[in-house]
């Protein structure tokens, strides 16, 4: 599936960046990773053997990190694949979408059980029905859509091709946006409330209790979404457009058809999703400043690692991230030494590692 | 690129004359929190325009670089939190150098092989990754960064006397400009620039492409590491804030502001940045919650986004095309375009206005 719905990959031109030049440097890459790779694998086994009940909750920490970050990064990289736009507010969009779903759920649907039930603890209760997460979602989902669309019509759609200018104009963006959520929203961490009903965690075969939400919505979500995306892609006659105006934008144009609604139209779905994965993350994580510039850069890694404007490299890079931040945090422990304060190093490792063997990523293709 | 002849250099030592003599005419605050503060941060901006205006690479690792420039010095010597290893601080400047020098060499063995928007990403990576390694390693940046460091004699203590570090940053400032000048007219910095306009027919004349951009890269990580030395002297503390995205995208604006293809836009768009910062918490008007002294960061990024919306030049930029409108001649027969307004490489129907 991974390769079928690699098409939205950036091409059309020049092959500009050098490929790894001679087939011996080539192996010799090939080998010393694998060799890593290796090593990995052992390091895994021999943590995960010893628990292995706390290995799967692990993995699932990590499977469900990349599905959140697969969700954010495939707007990311549609965005780029069909505009070669890289548009560095995707992380205030997605922080903006989290924000917005937790204001319409303060404001609107914060349910304060009445005094009759005095709790023990004094505290009042609040509760939240299923609509107080899902209208929220619906409403902020759409809400950054428009906002999307509309920096796509305004900044950047009279300067096409200027790809520098395009990710500067993206850049003040962010700049302002994240200046001015944190004047409107605060500083401090903030998470949505998930549906009162809603079981906290689930039990699994084994004994692993794993948390309700981020093991069946958010891995669900994204599995939806993925499917979404490449029924959309695959399927469809907007995904259509957008594979040949990925191949030629110009030819598209030539052959009648109005790529300016189709390029916002694209926009519109990366924009959505961003938001969608803002309100995900923000049930699932928190939202707190700084929350778009970390999501930016697990975006940036994703899509470097998959390769830039590939659906099936964004998956397979979500996957790759998420995996080696869960399995880092936990497990760099070595005897005595805790070395989990530097597991950042481990995800820059796995970027430099695709870098060096793929320079455009492990499904990118010229551009 | 560059202006060329005497009046070049005139307007250099008028330049420098005016900054030399700056003490006698401002108060020690202006001098200190205006001038010194543009100096250097105009060292960090010309790492990045020297990559830009000669080699057609916006960088963004350049925060990233002179982060760890600054966090080694910091480490090294006598200080508040991190490790206080006590050395000598020439010694721990040196060290700082090469360090964060051979780290830029890493990073640019990595992202020399890509160019343009990828190139822009992946650097911005680089720098994320340095911020989130020092916030993360507590034992090298301290729980509240590391904070009165050990100063050279020669900079002396910055808050009594500004001066000696004042005289510093202008000597390095100086320094670095008219290296970085001297380096692009090179037959290394002439490759570099002919790479810059067309790198398949470089490529095809028998050149290294990557060869060069990795040099010019190293060498513009070496001005970074300078210029985290500076800031490091400066605010005498660095913590992992000081280098997070935000000052990454700071140093990207200032550079931006200046002009992206003219050295010089450098310290001009660090002026510009400096006397924003300094007095628009006095002067912004209210606007409710939008716009006030506290929202320096939306005054800044709306300074960018017109700039980047009106003038992909910069400041030098818009003076120049005032300049031509005026009817006056170009030095040196007319500048390139603006790496900013450069199109998609080989994609002539959209690329440039």
């Amino acid at each position: 599936m991974s390769q079928a719905m690699d098409s939205a990959g950036p091409a059309g031109t020049i092959p500009e960046t050098e490929l790894p030049a001679g087939a011996g440097r080539w192996s010799a890459q090939r080998m010393a990773l694998s060799a890593i790779a290796s090593l990995v694998v052992v390091w895994l086994i021999v943590k995960g053997a010893g628990d292995p009940s706390k290995f799967a909750v692990v993995t699932l920490n990590g499977l469900t990190l990349a599905a959140l970050f697969f969700v954010v990064a495939s707007g990311f990289t549609l965005i780029f694949g069909l505009m070669r736009v890289v548009n560095m507010a995707h992380g205030s969009l997605y922080l903006l979408g989290g924000y917005l779903a937790l204001e319409m759920q303060d404001r609107w649907f914060k349910e304060e059980t009445s005094g009759l039930n005095l709790s023990l603890s004094g505290s009042d209760e609040t509760t939240y029905s299923l609509l107080a997460w899902v209208v929220p979602l619906l409403l902020a989902t759409a809400i950054i859509g428009v906002v999307g669309v509309l920096i796509q019509q305004l900044f950047l759609r009279w300067n096409q091709g200027q790809d520098l200018r395009q990710a500067l104009i993206t850049i003040a963006l962010s700049v302002i946006f994240a200046d001015q959520m944190l004047a409107a929203f605060g500083g401090l961490s903030k998470d949505i409330k998930t549906p009162t009903d809603w079981p906290n965690s689930i039990n699994l075969p084994g004994d692993i209790r794993f948390g309700f939400f981020r093991g069946v919505v958010v891995l669900g979500a994204a599995l939806l979404i993925g499917a979404g995306l490449y029924l959309l892609i695959r399927k469809t006659r907007f995904g259509k457009i957008v594979r040949a105006g990925v191949d030629d934008r110009e030819m598209v144009a030539a052959l009648g058809i109005n790529v300016q609604l189709v390029f916002a139209g694209a926009f519109l779905v990366g924009a959505l999703l961003a938001g969608f994965g803002g309100v995900l993350g923000g049930t699932m994580i928190a939202l707190s400043p700084g929350e778009d510039t970390s999501f930016l850069l697990s975006s940036l890694i994703v899509v470097i690692i998959g390769g830039m404007g590939s659906l099936g490299g964004a998956a397979i890079g979500a996957l790759a991230l998420g995996l080696v931040d869960a399995y880092a945090d936990v497990y760099l422990v070595f005897g005595g030494t805790d070395l989990t304060n530097y597991s950042i190093l481990l995800t820059f490792a796995l970027l430099v590692g695709v870098l060096a063997v793929r320079p455009l990523g492990l499904f990118g293709r010229p551009a | 690129v560059i202006a060329t002849g005497r009046n070049a250099w005139l307007a250099l030592a008028a330049v420098v004359l005016v900054a030399a003599v700056a003490p006698f005419l401002f108060s020690e605050f202006f001098v200190s929190v205006i001038l010194t503060k543009a100096l250097w941060l105009g060292v960090a901006a010309a790492s990045l325009t020297f990559l830009s205006a000669y080699g057609g690479m916006v960088s963004l690792a350049q925060v990233g670089i002179y982060g760890i420039s600054g966090m080694v010095f910091a480490n090294l010597v006598l200080a508040d939190g991190g490790n206080a290893a006590a050395w000598s601080p020439w010694l721990a400047a040196l060290a700082a150098l090469v360090v964060a020098t051979a780290v830029g060499l890493g990073f640019g063995a990595i992202a020399s092989r890509s160019e343009g928007i990828y190139f822009l990403m992946i650097t911005l990576a680089f720098s994320v990754v340095v911020f989130y390694f020092f916030s993360q390693v507590t034992e090298l940046s301290g729980f509240g960064g590391v904070n009165n460091l050990d100063l050279p004699d020669l900079v002396g203590n910055p808050v009594q006397d500004p001066l000696p570090l004042y005289y510093t940053t202008l000597v390095v400032s100086v320094v670095v400009f008219l290296a970085l000048r001297y380096a692009a007219r090179t037959p290394f910095g002439l490759a570099l620039q002919g790479l810059r306009d067309e790198p398949a027919r470089m490529r095809a004349l028998g050149f290294d492409v990557t060869r060069h951009r990795l040099l010019a890269f190293t060498l513009a990580a070496l001005v970074a590491a300078i210029a985290g030395l500076l800031s490091v002297w400066y605010n005498r503390r660095i913590s992992p804030g000081s280098i997070n995205l935000a000052q990454t995208i700071d140093v990207l604006i200032i550079a931006v502001v200046g002009g992206l293809y003219r050295l010089e836009g450098a310290w001009i768009g660090a002026l510009v940045y400096a006397v924003i910062d300094n007095y628009s918490r006095e002067y912004t008007p209210e606007i409710g919650n939008v716009l006030g002294p506290e929202r320096f960061n939306t005054l800044i990024g709306l300074v960018f986004l017109v700039i980047v919306l009106l003038s992909p030049g910069g400041l030098v930029g818009l003076w120049e095309s005032g300049r031509e409108r005026l009817g006056g001649r170009r030095p040196g027969g007319g500048s390139p375009r603006s790496p900013v307004e450069a199109g998609t490489k080989g994609d002539p129907a959209t690329g440039g206005v």
